[in-house]
């Protein structure tokens, strides 16, 4: 058994962003597990940085991704609040509904 | 094969098995159940890399932060998921062929990719050997509060921004409801708080329905 190197953390993170992208399509009427799927494609992203950040001995991928995290954070909230808002508004989350501002 | 290989492939395994399961749970409070799985695995792998900080931030801030409040609105909102689960088999077939493209062409990437061989040498901050008694939070905290001072103060302004942004978005007043109203309070004189009335013998006052006479 080879030790671990870097592909095998980029492919572990390649597989965690396909299944993000999948999810999307996957749950296409639900609004909260698309938010889901989209924190799994930030991790996926926050994995490639760490990974890169260790192997290539530097340390500002792991600055970048405290960022990343940073702005994950906020977008969910920010996503969630919206959620909410709209739920109070029309009484559901389902994608399609969302089509008021259709010209 | 080492302790650290089969904790990478325990740690991976359960790692996408839980972003499977996010995707494809049926309910979705079991879904955030795996993401939190996930987030726990993905700082596992943190932890082997020598992050260590960013596993406990990822551990701190998505699992007791963002998970938490997806959790809140999931179960807040009265949704009939069922129903958001409609076209779920439709939709799989495009999903899965992209996701497949997607994936073949990530691991193309990985599987061919030339790392410049001088990238290494010129690391502009590199990560502080074993031996030099820096842990790894220290060595995030010297660049972070030097090198990425502005960067590090333009997410707190982000993150100050979601907040506000989050509160006014929720934030609404209930017509009818009885609250107290500190100024009013604060604003009472004897003149509109007591009344003195001179009741003569034999009668009564009978106070008006306002409390007033």
């Amino acid at each position: 058994m080879e030790t671990i190197g870097l592909g095998h953390y980029l492919t572990v993170a390649a597989i965690l962003f396909t299944l993000g992208i999948f999810g999307i399509f996957l749950n296409r009427k639900n609004v909260i597990v698309i938010l889901m799927s989209i924190e799994l494609m930030l991790l996926a992203v926050n994995i490639n940085l760490v990974a890169f950040s260790a192997f290539m001995g530097d340390l500002v991928g792991q600055v970048f991704a405290l960022f990343v995290l940073t702005v994950a954070a906020g977008e969910s909230a920010i996503g969630l609040a919206i959620i909410v808002v709209y739920f109070r508004n029309r009484g559901s989350i389902a994608v399609e509904d969302i089509s008021m501002m259709k010209g | 094969m080492t302790i650290a290989a089969a904790f990478f492939y325990l740690f991976a395994v359960l790692t996408v098995a839980a972003g499977l399961m996010v995707i494809a749970a049926r309910n979705p409070v079991h879904a955030v159940l795996f993401l939190i799985f996930a987030f726990f695995n993905a700082a596992g792998l943190f932890v082997l890399l020598g992050a260590e900080f960013l596993a406990m931030i990822l551990v701190v801030v998505y699992v007791g932060a963002v998970a938490v409040l997806f959790l809140f609105v999931v179960m807040m909102l009265d949704v009939d998921f069922a129903e958001l689960r409609a076209g779920f088999i439709k939709n799989a077939p495009l999903g899965a062929l992209i996701g497949l493209i997607l994936l073949a062409e990530l691991v193309l990437v990985v599987g061919f990719r030339i790392i410049e061989p001088g990238a290494l040498a010129a690391a502009s901050t590199p990560i502080p050997t074993a031996g030099s008694g820096i842990t790894n939070t220290e060595a995030i905290g010297r660049v972070l509060y030097t090198k990425y001072a502005f960067y590090f103060e333009a997410a707190g302004l982000i993150l100050l921004v979601a907040m506000v942004g989050a509160i006014v978005l929720t934030l609404r007043h209930k017509e009818g409801v009885k609250r107290q109203s500190i100024a009013a309070q604060v604003a009472r004189r004897p003149a509109t708080a007591v009344e003195v009335v001179k009741v003569g013998s034999g009668e009564a006052i009978i106070p008006a329905s306002d409390g007033r006479s």
